[in-house]
């Protein structure tokens, strides 16, 4: 993975003295808050209900062991135990004060993290592929192009007063682990006939209160333009992106607007100009951080078989497992979504944990996934079974990965200032429903289960199998019923079914949704989301609301 | 409708209640505000000390006041689904 | 109510025309004096040879005519609307040598990618601190990215 050079941290160093005294001004009142709001989003720190909250990045969701054994320190010395592993691949803790920031942000920058850009109306957390540098369906890790476009964004001056926030997704295979046509700009590195490395560039997706499937800006950009290519992006956003509301603000209402053969029309208009002016990074540079990102020295000689006599070992790989791309690894997913558990919260013991195992097991890296699981990428399968009952003894070893208790839900009005209802009782609640058979949820198999606790959408409801929004009716707690969404390549949004519900009448809901599904399949092996694709929501329909 | 004084310490993000002469961590210990209240938001507002001050909504008694929103009640109390960070203000009994 | 980042900033009103000398200016030559002509009387012909940019006037308007600029005043209504951040860069890009100033909502915080933009006076509608505006641009040893400054991106120092 990427480490800093003395370049990198002096950038970061800077930064951060920069905010403490920005910090500093604000407590002596020599700014306002108006003024200070800003500039305190751009460093991560939201005021949230109880607390300040801080979101700290965490690059294309990949961190080393001693990066998370930092993150475990700092949940025990400035928050209150725990952190929460977010949909953009973030950590954030919630019980953050302002007058101990100073300290934190040091203590971050000693590991080479900071929480820059994490909010405010910037370029946010460039997400990637939790199984990148190991799935055998890429063409080559995506993760380098990330940390380019890292760099590039980082207190990029002509970007930092954007019109609203901005999301880029990175991904290099045609399975999509990384959601890009719901990002505002989504990247797919691909191969030419000739072997040539390019992207496919998808611009305008996004979820919240105009959902959208991004759409493709450009079919092939080659790698060594693609900087000045989003440069050329962001200019056209930056100039004309609607400023008069913040609900029209996003580059795919603009994309909308225009139309894609306008929108395209003015960006590579943009970038003729811009093309020539030497934006682009050298190929020294690509290859000195492609090098950082060469596969591991893995063990030729490690055994490609596993002993799965132990059925609760089998249960968890038949489930959390994946193929790796060399023979005698495997890629195990950690799920954050234990029985009567907080989806995505993982405890400072837990971080400990996890890192212990990925320095030993993992070659030292951890991946944080969109769906709020972490991934060990790299793991011998002939030390799998002694990482899964280090895992098991510290609740981490639920099997339960794409299952109907494996939900992706946002922290909601039990932390968030914007949120409508809560969200986690829900997700607990129908989590209940089935997180002591095991056999059921393989039974009903992969359902991806996503709330929100208002229309930001911060749980990716438009993208949920099962989509779940928290609405305010008339100073109650309301919910609203999505179904067949998909984040993946086939991506679609998901649709209304009918009048909401309070919160029992939501759980019985996707209780008689799935019943319903169990009955209608054509085959035990057929998702839920494609019998509803097949059959369509009548029948849904009529099941939840007779 | 009883309206009591409402905001976030600027240095901890703490919640906090008007007492009538200091902010307060305990609901328990807001006072009813009257008609000064615009005039005292106001105060609060330019003195920049208070995060987001705001008058909210009670029923109840003083000593005993519970805000008619869930999201005030989630305030007080700390996370619904987590009764263990409760802040001793208010029970997550009444979310 | 906390809004976090969501405050809508278009159609602010913007700071009148400031015709007397920039409160803090970064050239060597002298201070342009003479009256600054909003956008639309520059383009309808007057000889002005000062103009004023709005948040939603396209810059590049004036591409041909930057020769008998000495001046060009972007407008800052509101320090959230970034879209003299891209104005101004654009002016370099095209040539543009002449004074290029941020007036009206500017904050201190801000004067670091301002000058990075191509800015290079200030006539903010608060007087700032300089003391703060000095540190602000001492600070930063590195930049990752080319903008209007002529910084070399940090790419360019790793390979020489």
């Amino acid at each position: 993975m990427y480490r800093y050079d003395h370049f990198d941290q002096a950038i970061v160093d800077a930064r951060v003295a920069e905010f403490k005294d920005q910090v500093g001004r604000r407590l002596r009142n020599e700014i306002t808050e108006d003024e200070f709001k800003p500039l305190r989003l751009m460093n991560g720190l939201y005021l949230q209900l109880h607390a300040y909250m801080l979101r700290v990045a965490i690059p294309y969701g990949t961190l080393s062991g001693t990066q998370m054994r930092m993150l475990a320190h700092i949940a025990r010395k400035y928050d209150r135990d725990y952190g929460h592993f977010t949909t953009r691949q973030n950590i954030q803790y919630n019980w953050i004060k302002l007058d101990q920031f100073s300290d934190l942000l040091d203590d971050l920058s000693k590991v080479e993290m900071h929480a820059f850009q994490t909010s405010g109306n910037c370029i946010r957390n460039i997400s990637s592929d939790q199984f990148a540098g190991a799935a055998a369906d890429e063409i080559a890790d995506p993760r380098p192009y990330a940390e380019l476009l890292r760099q590039w964004s980082t207190l990029h001056p002509e970007f930092s007063f954007l019109p609203r926030k901005f999301k880029i997704a990175v991904i290099a295979s045609d399975t999509d682990r990384a959601a890009i046509q719901l990002h505002d700009i989504g990247l797919q590195l691909r191969r030419s006939d000739t072997g040539d490395l390019g992207f496919r560039v998808y611009v305008g997706g996004g979820m919240g209160r105009t959902p959208v499937v991004g759409k493709v800006l450009r079919d092939w950009i080659p790698v060594g333009q693609y900087l000045s290519y989003s440069e050329a992006i962001l200019r056209v956003y930056n100039r004309y992106g609607r400023r008069d509301n913040i609900y029209k603000a996003r580059i795919k209402i603009l994309v909308n607007e225009l139309g894609i053969a306008e929108f395209t029309r003015q960006v590579e208009a943009e970038w003729a100009l811009l093309e020539p002016l030497g934006l682009d990074a050298p190929q020294a540079e690509y290859d000195r951080i492609i090098a950082q990102f060469a596969d591991p020295a893995y063990d030729l000689s490690a055994p490609d078989t596993l002993d799965l006599s132990d059925p609760d070992f089998a249960v968890w790989v038949k489930q959390n497992v994946h193929p790796h791309k060399q023979p005698g690894y495997a890629i195990a997913t950690i799920s954050l979504k234990p029985r009567r558990g907080i989806p995505g919260d993982a405890s400072s013991a837990q971080m400990d944990v996890i890192a212990d195992l990925a320095e030993r097991y993992a070659q030292d890296e951890i991946r944080v996934t969109h769906s709020q699981n972490l991934v060990l990428a790299h793991v011998k399968k002939a030390d799998l079974y002694t990482v899964w009952q280090a895992l098991a003894a510290a609740d981490l070893a639920t099997p339960n990965l794409d299952l109907v208790t494996d939900i992706i839900v946002c922290p909601g009005m039990d932390y968030c200032t914007l949120a409508n209802a809560r969200s986690i009782p829900i997700s607990q609640k129908i989590a209940a429903l089935f997180e002591n058979d095991v056999a059921q949820q393989q039974d009903i198999g992969e359902l991806k289960v996503k709330i929100s606790g208002c229309i930001n959408g911060c749980g990716h409801h438009h993208a949920g199998h099962i989509g779940i929004l928290g609405v305010d009716k008339k100073g109650e707690e309301a919910y609203q019923l999505l179904l067949g969404g998909s984040g993946a390549e086939d991506t679609t949004l998901a649709k209304i079914l009918g009048p909401g519900f309070d919160e029992n009448g939501i759980v019985v809901a996707v209780e008689k949704l799935i019943a319903r599904y169990r009955s209608i399949r054509s085959d035990p092996s057929e998702r839920f989301l494609d019998t509803y694709r097949r059959v369509g929501a009548d029948t849904f329909k009529e099941a939840v609301y007779g | 409708m009883t309206k009591i004084l409402t905001g976030n310490r600027l240095e901890t993000g703490d919640v906090l209640w008007w007492d009538g002469h200091d902010w307060s961590t305990r609901i328990a210990d807001a006072v009813a505000i009257g008609d000064d209240g615009a005039p005292l938001l106001a105060e609060m507002i330019a003195a920049e000390r208070i995060n987001d001050p705001v008058l909210i909504d009670v029923t109840g008694t003083p000593g005993n006041w519970l805000p008619t929103t869930t999201r005030e009640r989630v305030r007080a109390s700390g996370p619904s689904v987590r009764a263990d960070l409760a802040r001793g203000s208010l029970s997550t009994e009444v979310i | 109510m906390d809004n976090q980042d969501q405050t809508a900033v278009a159609n602010a009103p913007s700071p009148a025309l400031d015709d007397a000398p920039a409160r803090l200016r970064f050239r060597d030559d002298a201070p342009f004096d003479s009256p600054i002509a909003p956008l639309a009387d520059f383009l309808g012909g007057g000889n002005f040879a000062a103009v004023r940019v709005e948040p939603g006037e396209d810059v590049r308007s004036l591409t041909p005519h930057l020769d008998r600029l000495k001046l060009v005043e972007i407008a800052f209504p509101k320090f959230r609307d970034g879209r003299g951040y891209s104005s101004a860069r654009i002016l370099r890009e095209a040539g543009f040598t002449g004074e290029i100033r941020a007036a009206g909502d500017v904050l201190v915080d801000q004067i670091g990618f301002m000058r990075r933009v191509g800015f290079d006076s200030f006539a903010p509608a608060k007087p700032l601190n300089l003391k703060v505006v000095q540190a602000t641009l001492d600070r930063h040893p590195y930049v990752y990215m080319k903008a209007a400054d002529g910084k070399t991106p940090v790419w360019a120092l790793r390979h020489g």
